[in-house]
């Protein structure tokens, strides 16, 4: 069992963060890894990149939003409860090396994942430039971690409620015509279309992409290929050849269409949760 | 044949093999309860007075673990079942799961005397019965473990091979843990083959009675991720056996296989079995419910993903092989199960693409008619695409079952081991060694994919091996 120490809702009751103790998995976790968890015995499992570890006290972070029957039933979850399983750290870690002026691109809860990237840019010796968006004000979370994690911040929100008012992609696009020959590395994390997006601006200017992808997995260990998506034309499993990858060579189109593989049974299993809780 | 011996068995060849009471195929094409339903005291009783009690008994040969088959069934037909399950405890951990997914008609029945000229014993349903007994009764004390020897010994996977080897170490009082990367033990066992041949609980059973013995099931705890085997040594580990089977499925490469509804017999089974999809939305977690169902492959894995699909509302369920019937590797058994719940075969018959609609769900497939041509590699037939055979087959769910290879993620995380071309470990066949000292490998990592008995008779080589490493070193 592995069990919750600290809870925050960070954004209306959509966005929520736990705090695990899972002292193995924080001591071996590097930025860039995830972990499957699964709530109770007839959980699915579900798998989220971590927010943050820490070592001391033997903790793994995960964000979460709100979006169907497993997250519904995570956030149900209090200090004291347990999660039944958490599996980690899974995938390949983030290669983190200096470069110079790089870029980290952040939308929705993807930023959580962002976060520690950011971070290990930054001490890596790079030059980290961060753009952060959401759809309002009440949804961007981590702004004050992620001033801290980079040299310089900007901040967007689609219906302009705070920062710029639009995407994510314009303030890249701005700063990319600004110094484009300087920027060694963007990396693009958040939905799938905003990933998709930053992969073609950042294309126009040929400088090297990494995504961090989020198909639907099962075991995370790449024995099912539930999770495969398409990258320069050939096959990879995300959870043991990801979850990053060069974001010029992805399918997203493919991997957009995969993810709603299980919509309708996901709303069923929805309802069906709702209203138990009744 | 001593005269004596040949009147024996014309006596005993004129009791009938006893045959096991299954389910009615049209009753059991909708449900998850497993199909044979084993025998009564009675028809044990009745199945083990047939045994000749040979003085060489050629069906011991044939069983990869060694059990003493005519001294088990000595027991059995005196009505001592309590006796029976230690004999076959001795040799053998996981007799409850043997009795049911083992293909005796290769080995043990394979070779019994009887079948010469009529039916051989019904081992595998002897033991099975003696382990059903036993565990509903709990009479038996489990074998003496010897004296602790405080060698700790780590084994990586907890599937056949891997809780075979465990059985054998702890007995002989080493200090044993497991880890595995699922939550649940049991490997190719719980995620793999079905509730309807193999129900879970049997499995979780068999596994708490190698904890009770003194085994640690560490779960959730993918090595290669979490800890090395190098660290493994460093915790004080002094031998490691690595058991992860062959679980990386193989895709056809073909176009249009990332279409939704095309899924790999490995997601589909975990989905199904492991996950309990079966049972969605009571369980969390869905699969795809196809209405046409097809199946490339014909293995067992094959036939396992096909009648689950029957089980899951499909109205049809065809398996799609590519060469004929004569050559098809599943069992026997499984292959007359499947027809007689009306999964249909379609041979010599090649995919070629994969044909989806706006939304990107797979509506059908495109192949090809084969014929055979000369025996590959493998010594079978080759099939040869025939000219201008193209047709297509209507589906809305398609499993991928041709077979899986090796998983690189622990192999590719431990410096110093072997591997083939192929990437599965090199070992050798007699004891298991790798080339990374205090490193033991077997089953399906080992050999590729194969049965849950000849991983389990690795399992016991390597435990002779790895014991007698702890008593007098490499």
């Amino acid at each position: 069992m592995f069990k919750i120490i600290n809870r925050e809702e960070m954004a209306e009751g959509t966005v929520i963060l736990n705090e695990i103790e899972a002292p193995l998995i924080a001591k071996k976790a590097r930025p860039g890894q995830f972990v499957i968890l699964k709530a109770n015995e007839t959980g699915e499992r579900i798998p989220l990149t971590m927010a943050d570890t820490n070592i001391e006290k033997g903790t793994i972070t995960i964000i979460f939003m709100v979006v169907g029957k497993s997250t519904a039933l995570f956030k149900t979850l209090q200090v004291g409860d347990s999660y039944q399983d958490v599996i980690g750290p899974l995938g390949k870690p983030t290669h983190l090396e200096k470069l110079g002026d790089v870029i980290c691109v952040g939308g929705g809860t993807g930023i959580a994942v962002l976060h520690p990237i950011t971070r290990g840019l930054k001490q890596a010796g790079n030059h980290v430039t961060a753009i952060i968006g959401s759809r309002n004000k009440d949804l961007l979370i981590l702004e004050d971690k992620m001033r801290a994690a980079s040299h310089e911040l900007h901040v967007c929100t689609d219906d302009g409620s705070y920062g710029h008012k639009g995407f994510v992609t314009d303030v890249l696009k701005k700063i990319l015509n600004e110094k484009n020959d300087q920027i060694k590395l963007v990396v693009g994390i958040g939905p799938v279309p905003m990933m998709k997006f930053v992969s073609l601006v950042t294309k126009e200017f040929n400088v090297k992409t990494l995504v961090s992808l989020n198909p639907i997995m099962i075991d995370g260990t790449g024995m099912c290929g539930g999770c495969r998506v398409s990258v320069g034309g050939k096959n990879k499993f995300a959870c043991v050849d990801g979850p990053e990858f060069d974001g010029h060579e992805v399918d997203f189109d493919e991997l957009s269409l995969r993810l709603q593989a299980y919509l309708e049974d996901e709303k069923q299993c929805h309802d069906h949760f709702c209203k138990c809780q009744d | 044949m001593s005269g004596l011996m040949e009147e024996n068995m014309a006596k005993n060849e004129k009791i009938p093999r006893q045959q096991m009471p299954e389910q009615a195929p049209l009753v059991r094409k909708n449900n998850f309860n497993e199909v044979p339903k084993g025998y009564t005291a009675e028809m044990a009783i009745q199945e083990a007075k047939r045994c000749m009690q040979c003085k060489k008994p050629a069906c011991v040969e044939g069983c990869p673990v060694g059990v003493d088959i005519p001294g088990f069934i000595k027991h059995v037909s005196n009505g001592d079942f309590t006796k029976a399950i230690s004999k076959l405890w001795e040799k053998n951990s996981l007799p409850a799961v043997c009795g049911r997914v083992c293909p005796q008609e290769n080995q043990c029945e394979g070779k019994c005397i009887l079948g010469k000229k009529g039916e051989p014993v019904a081992i595998g349903n002897l033991e099975r019965f003696v382990a059903d007994y036993e565990r509903e009764k709990q009479l038996a004390t489990r074998p003496e473990k010897a004296e602790p020897t405080g060698k700790k010994v780590a084994i990586v996977g907890s599937g056949p091979a891997g809780l075979t080897v465990a059985g054998d170490l702890v007995l002989k009082g080493h200090d044993v843990t497991i880890y595995e990367a699922f939550h649940k033990p049991g490997g190719v066992l719980v995620y793999g083959i079905p509730e309807f041949r193999l129900p879970k609980e049997i499995v979780f059973s068999e596994v708490s009675g190698l904890e009770k013995m003194g085994v640690n099931v560490q779960l959730n705890t993918v090595v290669g991720r979490i800890v090395s085997i190098d660290e493994l040594f460093e915790q004080g580990y002094e031998a490691v056996f690595i058991a992860v089977g062959a679980g990386l499925p193989t895709f056809l490469n073909i176009p249009g296989e990332n279409l939704i509804g095309i899924l790999s017999a490995n997601e589909y089974l975990t989905r199904a079995n492991l996950m309990k999809a079966y049972l969605f939305p009571k369980y969390d977690t869905p699969v795809v419910r196809g209405k046409k169902v097809i199946t490339i492959g014909a293995g067992n894995v094959a036939m396992d993903a096909a009648r689950t699909a029957l089980r899951l509302g499909a109205e049809t369920s065809t398996i799609v092989y590519r060469r004929s019937r004569e050559e098809v590797p599943a069992r026997q058994a499984e292959v007359h199960h499947a027809e007689q719940e009306g999964v249909k075969f379609h041979f010599l018959t090649g995919p070629t693409k994969f044909l989806g609609n706006d939304k990107g769900r797979v509506v059908g497939m495109e192949g090809l008619k084969m014929v055979l041509g000369e025996p590959d590699s493998s010594g079978r037939r080759r099939p040869v695409p025939m000219k201008n055979s193209e047709f297509e087959l209507e589906c809305d769910l398609a499993i991928i079952a041709v077979g899986a290879g090796a998983n690189p993620l622990l192999t590719q995380s431990t410096d110093g081991l072997a591997l083939n071309k192929w990437g599965y470990i090199t070992a050798d066949p007699e004891t298991g060694k790798t080339s990374k000292k205090g490193v033991w490998a077997g089953g399906d990592i080992v050999t590729g994919s194969a049965t849950v008995i000849l991983a389990m008779g690795a399992g016991r080589q390597a435990a002779d091996s790895i014991h007698q490493y702890l008593s007098w070193g490499w």
